[in-house]
C-alpha cells in the first residue's frame, strides 16, 4: 500500500516525540488504544493559565499512519486554547494526510486522544467537561 | 544515480525465476508454440514431448511416477481440486474432512466452501510450536472421515509437520491424507509415496519457477486416488483438469524441479547459515521472539516478535531498502494480526510486533548483513517512539492497564 507523501513525511520527521511529566498539574495525558488492536497512543499537552497549550508531545505504537496521525495532532495542537483543541475532528487528519479508507481509525484514535489528554487535565485542575467527552484516559 | 537494488527476504511469497529457467521457457512462446493436445502436427508434438519431459522431470524430484502429476495453474487450484474433488468423488463413503486452523487461506476457504455443500470439517487446533497434536488429530477421524488436509511446512513460519507420523495414523484408519506442500517442495524433500502422502499441491513459482502453473500429485496405486474435475472441458490430465496446458509455463515449471533435484541440498545448506545469522544476531535484541518450532522448520524462514513495536511500522522504517511481509494483516482491510501466530497462542500483540523474513537461492551475505543492519536500527527507532516500550521500561505491568480496544 502507497502511502501519501504527507505521512512518509511524518513518519520520517516526526515532531514533538517525547513526555512531559505527567504529574505535573498543567499536563494533561491521554493513553488510547490497546496493544492487541495494533495502535497505541500516548499524547501529553502542557497548558499556561490562560488554557492555552503551549507544549504538546506524543508517543506511538503502531503504522505509519497512527504515527503521522498523532505527530500531525501535536502540531496543531501547540499554541491553541484547549476549547479550540476539543474542536479538532478525526476527518480533519483524514484530509491533511490524505489517509486511505483502512487507515481511518488512526485519525480517530488521534481525535480520541486529543480529547482524553484535555480530560485529563480539565479533571486535575477542577475544570467542568463537557458532557460529551467519552474517550477513555490514563 | 544507481537505484539500490532492493534486498529481497520475502522468498515465502514469490521466488524469482532462475535465469535457467527463463531460457527453457522462451522457445515455447515463439517456434515451438503448439497446443500439446494437438495431435495431427509438428508443432503439438513438440508441445506434447516437452510437456511429458517436464511431467518427468518433475516426477523425478517426487520420486512418483509421471502420470501422477497433474498440471493446475497453481497452488490455489491444486487444493481446490484435492479438496472438492475428494469430496465429491467419495461422498458416499463420508463427508468428514480434518484440517487446522493455521493451514493456508486456500484450504481453509475451500472448507468453508465445503461446509456449505453439506461437509463436516474439523480444524484442529495447533500447539505453541506451531505443530498439530497428532493424539488430537486421531481422536478426530470417525467413520465418517474421508480426508485430513495438513500443509507440509507453513507459510508464515516455515514450521514442518510431522508428515510420516501423521501418514502412518491415516494409514491406520483408511483416510486419504492431502497435504499442501507449496512451500517444502524444491526447498526440503518431499517423497509423497514414500511419506503416505496421497494427494499433493505444489507451485512453481515458489521454486524459482514462473507464476501461473501449478501441480496436483495424485496417487494411481496403493491406494489409486480418483478426484471429480472441477473445470469441465476437453478432458486434458486425465479428466481431471480441463483446458489447454500451459506449454511454457509448464517447461519452467520442470526446468525448475530439475534445478532443485540438483542443488537443493546445498542451496539448504548455504540459506539456512545465512538465516541462523539473520535470527541469531536479531534475537540478541531485547524482548524478541522466534515463532514456530526451530527444530522442525525450513531452513530459509525465520518469523520473529520485536515486543512493543508495531510490525507494519517497522516495516515503513526499511520497506525502501528491504522486502518482508509483516505477521500483521494491517496492511490489509481487516487489521486483524496473523491468524496463524495466534493460533499458536501468541497475544494479538505479539502476532502485530511479528516479521517474517524468508530467504533464497538468490539470497546473499551482504544482503543478510545489511539487514541486520537496517532491522535492528529501525526496532531501535520504533522503541524509542512507542509509548509501551516506555511504560515496559518503567516496569508498567502492561497487563494491568485498561485499554481501549478500538
Amino acid at each position: 500500500m502507497a502511502y501519501s507523501d504527507k505521512v512518509l513525511e511524518h513518519f520520517k520527521n516526526p515532531r514533538n516525540v517525547g513526555s512531559l511529566d505527567k504529574e505535573a498539574q498543567n499536563v494533561g495525558t491521554g493513553l488510547v488504544g490497546a496493544p492487541e488492536c495494533g495502535d497505541v497512543m500516548r499524547l501529553q499537552i502542557q497548558v499556561d493559565n490562560d488554557g492555552t497549550i503551549t507544549d504538546a508531545k506524543f508517543k506511538t505504537f503502531g503504522c505509519g499512519s497512527a504515527i503521522a496521525s498523532s505527530s500531525l495532532a501535536t502540531e496543531w495542537l501547540k499554541g491553541k486554547s484547549i476549547d479550540d483543541a476539543m474542536k479538532i475532528d478525526n476527518m480533519d487528519i483524514v484530509e491533511e494526510l490524505a489517509l486511505p479508507p483502512v487507515k481511518i481509525h488512526c485519525s480517530v484514535l488521534a481525535e480520541d486522544a486529543i480529547k482524553a489528554a484535555i480530560a485529563d487535565y480539565r479533571k486535575k485542575n477542577g475544570i467542568e467537561e463537557p458532557a460529551e467527552t467519552n474517550a477513555a484516559q490514563a | 544515480m544507481e537505484r539500490r537494488r532492493l534486498i529481497y527476504l520475502d522468498n515465502n511469497s514469490t521466488t524469482p525465476c532462475d535465469p535457467r529457467v527463463v531460457d527453457t521457457m522462451v522457445p515455447y512462446f515463439y517456434e515451438k508454440h503448439g497446443n500439446a493436445a494437438s495431435r495431427s502436427h509438428q508443432f503439438g508434438w513438440e508441445a506434447e514431448d516437452a510437456v511429458d519431459y517436464a511431467r518427468e522431470q518433475i516426477a523425478k524430484l517426487l520420486n512418483v511416477e509421471d502420470k501422477e502429476i497433474i498440471f493446475t495453474s497453481g497452488a490455489t487450484e491444486s487444493n481446490n481440486l484435492a479438496l472438492k474433488g475428494v469430496f465429491e468423488m467419495y461422498a458416499k463413503k463420508g463427508n468428514h474432512i480434518i484440517t487446522a486452523e493455521t493451514e493456508h487461506k486456500a484450504i481453509l476457504d475451500t472448507c468453508k466452501h465445503l461446509e456449505k455443500a453439506g461437509a463436516e470439517i474439523t480444524y484442529l487446533k495447533v500447539q505453541e510450536d506451531g505443530l498439530v497434536n497428532l493424539a488430537e488429530l486421531e481422536a478426530a477421524i470417525k467413520p465418517s472421515t474421508i480426508l485430513v488436509s495438513l500443509m507440509w511446512a507453513n507459510n508464515e513460519t516455515g514450521v514442518i509437520q510431522p508428515m510420516r507420523e501423521i501418514a502412518q495414523i491415516c494409514e491406520k484408519h483408511g483416510v486419504l491424507f492431502h497435504s499442501d506442500a507449496t512451500q517444502a517442495v524444491g526447498k526440503i524433500p518431499t517423497h509423497p509415496r514414500e511419506t503416505g502422502v496421497h494427494l499433493m499441491s505444489f507451485t512453481a513459482h515458489k521454486m524459482y519457477g514462473p507464476k501461473g502453473v501449478g501441480a496436483l500429485y495424485v496417487s494411481r496405486k496403493n491406494p489409486r486416488v480418483k478426484v471429480t474435475a472441477q473445470m469441465d472441458g476437453g478432458g486434458h490430465e486425465r479428466g481431471m483438469r480441463s483446458g489447454t496446458l500451459n506449454v511454457p509455463g509448464i517447461v519452467g515449471f520442470g526446468k525448475a524441479a530439475e534445478i532443485a533435484m540438483n542443488e537443493m541440498g546445498q542451496d539448504a545448506e548455504r540459506i539456512s547459515k545465512l538465516r541462523d545469522k539473520l535470527e541469531h544476531t536479531l534475537t540478541q535484541m531485547e524482548e524478541t521472539k522466534v515463532n514456530g518450532n526451530i527444530n522442525s522448520r525450513m531452513p530459509h524462514v525465520s518469523n520473529i516478535s520485536f515486543k512493543h513495536v508495531e510490525g507494519e511500522g517497522l516495516m515503513m522504517t526499511f520497506n525502501q531498502n528491504i522486502a518482508v511481509s509483516s505477521g500483521s494483516a494491517c496492511t490489509s482491510a481487516s487489521l486483524e494480526p496473523s491468524y496463524v501466530l495466534v493460533g499458536m497462542g501468541l497475544g494479538d500483540d505479539l502476532a502485530h510486533s511479528s516479521i517474517r523474513f524468508s530467504l533464497g537461492r538468490f539470497t546473499t551475505e551482504e544482503e543478510v548483513d545489511q539487514a541486520i543492519e537496517l532491522v535492528r536500527n529501525g526496532v531501535n527507532h520504533m522503541r524509542e517512539l512507542s509509548p509501551i516500550w516506555e511504560m515496559y521500561k518503567e516496569g508498567v505491568d502492561l497487563t494491568k492497564i485498561e485499554w481501549t480496544a478500538h
